[in-house]
């Protein structure tokens, strides 16, 4: 008889961050396994290069930092940061790119926080938002979605161009690449062409499927099955996704409603770009969202309103990382006003 | 049925209201309830600790060496919140020494040790009994002391001094038992539910409670069923039987008192200023015990199981008895276990030995062989990733997140302010946590630290004004050291003043007097006679006289 | 060019109305915030500080000639409490001044060498010695705050430091490690 000494609880339930981790990432393969199928190897070698960097990134930073570098690096944080941008990001972004992106979110964003646990931005947010506006040109090698064009260029064909390989005026790059359905229609909307004529034109009409653009309606519609299925598994709080959907779907709403022309469909908006992996995945991440029920609730609002701001009047196509950053900031604020009623205190005084 | 049965028919689910968060845990209750309670056959040396309740520890009135009668009184309350303790042997005292017990501290308390006699010879009894009925209020609190009951549900707070408000609109016995594997309570209630009701009516009696509820949570059928026929036998028409959910920990005091009533017990207040009082259903047996066979809280029901024992079961333990007697009634441990806890899996204590003694708080002794209670390190857990589990499932509806950010960083004041001190460390924060935190540690240790704060504020309160004085005396020594000198000194020069002035006033004497001397002499013009013609002899003698003058003048020098 | 002139002259004048009438209006008598500081001390007295006991330290603090991470008796819990009410950063204690000891301690004299010459009696800052010149000394226990200011003057080396063990009234909860959030050796 051993008579090991433990501190209550002795009961704990069987998971831990690794397993919430790894849930995450099943639940992202059906939408990167639609993301293959429309846009090629590039999404590979995104999510190759990009997991390579952060887990290589985040051991040397764990070195440095004196911590025990198997615990933390085994616990997946930094595999979903990793693959999280490696979605976000065009294909056909340059292996540069990708390595910027993925250093930025592990090295600046993470670890000189404190690690994890103490980041108050969301890691692959600012990686993104570090390379969309450092290299502008390069976020918009998207490749022609399939069905659209006889295919994307093929393996050797992506090497060469996410690699740099091939000369810089080969003609691979400038015949493939195009922006997303979004960024059409927002460019296109701002020369004045009404919506129905953008999507019913030939030219700009192939990005356009029934709803959203080419695969992006499967790749979305994924998201949201792997988003659902985490929800089950209560990995994520189905206040951060609810709330975001439906604040998003009201406020197109509100705005289609009133000039159709203008103003895209909420089912547009919640289908195209970034919207499904964002709801489930990106500002799900539990370190920089709020913390409190109301808070959460606030706060996915707050990202929804921000992302229909800046995609219908802002600068750039697809708001969602700008907005979850401007979030971020907001939390202490909103934890601090969200406390919830402790039992036997009569009334919540500030 | 008639319409007399349905007013204690249990009441449904449905309306009952719910506390926040909670969590629903295996029960593993069925191993140790398939035999009757058993009881442990006496032993050789019984250890009481006097620390064994809340409040201040009892008065010692027996001495080493003395005999003491089974049931007799070993040490009686001292002061407002403390408790008796009694003989459940009768034998000699053989020692009232420090010795270890069950505590988190680990630290030795004293103990009287007795050794049994075997001959069970009971004090003399005289029992109340059903005569309670015409006897005070405060008289039936002062049994109640002397039998040293105290609450039995595991806060060991003295029963008596709960009971002396009156106006309670609600008495609720709690027989929730939401811990897995204990099973004391539901076979007390299985096969002695009449006496607990009718320790039930006495409280109500005590206390002018308007209605009863008997709340047993609904993993407990056969519970439920006897208690509902006992209260049926008792013919009382204010006592209800309420079934409960089984979420953990719905038996914990203020969340039971929201799960019955909807009302919930203010911050820094008592279940009484909402006109609620609850005991537990073992308190109110030994209440029963105490008025009906004049027998003091000497034993009680303990649930011995887990995976590292024989066989396990329900045992009537004495209190004094070692823990090792009872694990070994019931087989003795598997090869493969591992720890023992004593009480449930959620808010137990390890031992690191069994040669303790089992004491009034002891409910439930848990042989663990590690399969499905782990012992998680809490060393090197992972950070918190800020999930929000912790939120979710708080009975008291606290941040545990934050508390652990404050605990940890021993920011007091704000872990004060986000109400550290209403966690009722149940635990439940601590079994969702993915990063597996300590939680409940980092809280305990907050508490604690505080405690100690208060208590060094006060020392250090007391030790500034012992400064502060032995400053001042310091100074006023000083002050009256140079109110001394300065005395002096003024006196020493007024001295030398009129010594001057004295001195002055003889030499003008000295000198008047030479005057008058020397004009008394030119006056009279006295010729000196016999200084001429000197013969060769009155020469000589003067030359002598001349010489011894001499003489002496030098010695005087 | 005038009316500028003029505008910024009025605006001048208003701020300088309303900063006025503020240092009036809301002027505080007195220095509260060394009362404040002092009742966070621990009132041991030592001088470890470098300043002649807990008065002048918060005196100092008050003052700015001081730093709030120099007392090792209250320890970190004081160094934290000082920083929320100075609102400044808490930083570690300041290792010249000594270290923070593992527990509490007090001294006590050993009877049989100690030779009743008063020299402790006048150096403890609480009085918490009793004795008088060739009588026995004797230390009181409760109220002797550790500060060891009687060890050195005392000529025959009698006074020894014991740490005050944990009862079961004032014993704590170990304190958890933090886990991997702390850095480690190696």
């Amino acid at each position: 008889m051993l008579f090991s000494k433990a501190d209550a609880p002795h009961l704990t339930t069987s998971s831990d961050v690794q397993s919430l981790m790894l849930k995450v990432v099943y639940a992202l393969i059906p939408g990167s396994i639609a993301m293959f199928w429309f846009f090629g190897w590039g999404v590979l070698f995104n999510l190759v290069i990009a997991i390579s960097v952060s887990l290589i990134a985040e051991a040397a930073m764990l070195r440095l930092r004196r911590r025990p570098v198997m615990p933390a690096l085994s616990d997946g944080s930094a595999l979903v940061t990793a693959c999280l941008l490696a979605l976000a990001l065009p294909p056909l972004a340059p292996w540069w790119l990708t390595t910027i992106a993925s250093v930025f979110a592990i090295v600046v964003a993470k670890h000189l926080y404190g690690g994890l646990g103490f980041n108050p931005f969301n890691p692959a947010m600012v990686g993104y938002v570090v390379v969309m506006i450092s290299f502008p040109r390069e976020m918009t090698f998207w490749t022609l979605p399939m069905g659209v064009a006889e295919g994307w260029p093929g393996f050797i064909d992506t090497v060469s161009l996410v690699f740099g390989l091939g000369a810089a005026d080969s003609p691979g790059i400038d015949a493939v690449t195009m922006a997303t359905p979004i960024d059409t229609l927002k460019a296109q909307v701002n020369l004045e062409y009404d919506i129905a004529y953008v999507r019913a034109h030939r030219v700009y009409g192939e990005l356009f499927g029934t709803v959203t653009g080419v695969g992006w309606e499967w790749i979305n519609g994924l998201y949201l099955l792997g988003g659902i299925w985490l929800i089950r598994q209560r990995v994520i709080d189905i206040r951060l996704p609810l709330s975001f959907l439906i604040s998003l779907v009201l406020i197109s709403n509100f705005f289609a409603v009133f000039d159709y022309a203008s103003y895209s469909s909420a089912l547009f908006h919640s289908f195209s770009g970034g919207t499904m992996l964002a709801a489930f995945f990106i500002i799900t991440d539990p370190v920089s969202a709020s913390t409190t029920p109301k808070g959460r609730i606030i706060y996915a609002a707050g990202i929804a309103t921000v992302t229909y701001v800046i995609r219908t009047w802002g600068g750039y196509p697809d708001g969602i990382a700008f907005a979850v950053l401007l979030m971020n900031m907001t939390v202490p604020l909103l934890d601090h006003y969200t406390r919830p009623r402790t039992y036997g205190v009569a009334e919540r005084r500030e | 049925m008639n319409a007399a049965d349905n007013s204690n028919i249990v009441k449904t689910e449905e309306d009952v209201w719910h506390f926040h968060g909670g969590i629903k845990l295996p029960g593993h209750k069925q191993m140790s309830t398939q035999t009757p309670i058993a009881r442990v056959p006496a032993s050789k040396r019984y250890v009481i600790p006097l620390n064994q309740h809340k409040g201040a520890e009892g008065e010692i009135i027996v001495a080493t060496g003395d005999r003491v009668l089974k049931g007799q009184m070993l040490a009686r309350p001292h002061g407002l919140i403390s408790a008796a303790i009694h003989a459940p042997v009768s034998g000699t005292v053989i020692e009232i020494a420090e010795h270890r017990f069950p505590h988190p501290s680990a630290l030795p308390g004293l103990c009287i040790v007795i050794e049994n006699d075997f001959q069970s010879e009971w004090i003399e009894r005289k029992p109340v009994a059903g005569d309670y009925i015409n006897m005070s209020s405060h008289d039936l609190r002062t049994i109640i002391r002397d039998a040293g009951i105290v609450g039995l549900g595991g806060a060991s707070f003295p029963t008596a001094v709960k009971q002396t408000e009156v106006g309670i609109d609600t008495l609720i016995l709690n027989g929730v038992e939401c811990e897995p594997y204990i099973s004391c309570d539901d076979m007390l209630m299985r096969e002695r539910a009449d006496e607990i009701i009718k320790g039930l009516q006495i409280i109500a009696h005590i206390i002018r409670a308007k209605t009863c509820v008997v709340a047993i949570e609904d993993n407990k059928p056969e519970a439920i069923t006897a208690v509902t026929s006992a209260v049926k036998h008792s013919g009382s028409s204010t006592i209800k039987v309420q079934r409960v959910s089984t979420i953990y920990p719905s038996g914990g005091e203020r969340q039971l008192i929201k799960v019955i009533t909807g009302k919930e017990v203010p911050v820094n207040g008592l279940p009484s200023d909402i006109h609620v009082l609850c005991h537990h259903v073992a308190t109110s047996y030994a209440i029963y015990k105490a008025v009906f066979e004049a027998e003091p809280l000497i034993s009680r029901i303990v649930t011995v199981t887990g995976r590292g024992v024989q066989s396990p079961q329900n045992l009537e333990v004495d209190i004094g008895t070692a823990i090792q007697d009872c694990i070994e009634f019931c087989g003795g441990y598997k090869k493969e276990a591992q720890s023992l806890i004593m009480g449930g899996p959620m808010m137990g204590l390890t031992l690191d030995t069994d040669q303790l003694p089992v004491i009034k708080s002891t409910n439930c002794l848990l042989v663990s062989a590690g399969i499905d209670i782990t012992l998680p390190s809490s060393e090197n857990h992972m950070p918190c990733i800020r999930c929000g589990k912790c939120v979710d499932v708080c009975p008291a509806n606290l941040l545990p997140q934050q508390l652990y950010w404050f605990s940890g960083s021993k920011h007091y004041d704000r872990a004060i302010e986000y109400n550290l001190f209403d966690c009722i460390e149940c635990g439940c924060c601590a079994y969702v946590c993915p990063s597996q935190i300590p939680l409940v540690q980092y809280y305990r240790h907050a508490k604690s630290d505080i405690w100690e704060q208060e208590r060094e504020r006060k020392k250090s309160d007391i030790a500034r004004e012992r400064h502060e004085r032995r400053l001042e005396r310091l100074e006023k020594q000083k002050q009256e050291r140079e109110a001394r000198l300065k005395k002096k000194r003024e006196a020493l020069s007024k001295n030398k003043h009129s010594r001057d002035t004295e001195m002055e006033k003889k030499k003008a004497l000295i000198a008047d007097a030479l005057a008058r001397v020397k004009k008394k002499r030119s006056k009279q013009n006295i010729k000196l006679r016999n200084t001429e013609n000197l013969t060769a002899e009155q020469q000589q003698k003067i030359k002598e006289a001349d010489a011894r003058r001499e003489q002496m003048k030098q010695q005087g020098k | 060019m005038m009316v500028v002139v003029i505008t910024l002259a009025i605006i001048a004048a208003l701020f300088g109305l309303v900063l006025g009438y503020s240092a009036i209006r809301f002027r505080v008598e007195g220095d509260p915030v060394v009362e404040q500081i002092d009742a966070l001390l621990p009132q041991t007295q030592c001088g470890q500080c470098s300043y002649a006991g807990c008065r002048p330290y918060a005196e100092a603090i008050a003052k700015g000639e001081a730093d709030i991470n120099q007392c090792p008796p209250g320890g970190e819990t004081v160094i934290i409490a000082l920083a929320d009410l100075l609102d400044v950063e808490a930083k570690p204690l300041n290792a010249e001044h000594g270290e923070e000891k593992a527990s509490r301690t007090v001294v006590y004299i050993d009877e049989e060498t100690c030779i009743g010459c008063t020299l402790c009696i006048q150096a403890c800052p609480v009085d918490a010695i009793l004795g008088a010149a060739k009588h026995m000394h004797t230390v009181i226990e409760s109220e002797c705050t550790g500060c060891d200011l009687c060890i050195p003057p005392c000529p025959v080396d009698c006074i020894h430091v014991k740490p005050i063990q944990p009862t079961l009234n004032t014993w704590k909860w170990r304190q958890p490690d933090g886990g991997f959030a702390v850095p480690r050796a190696g």
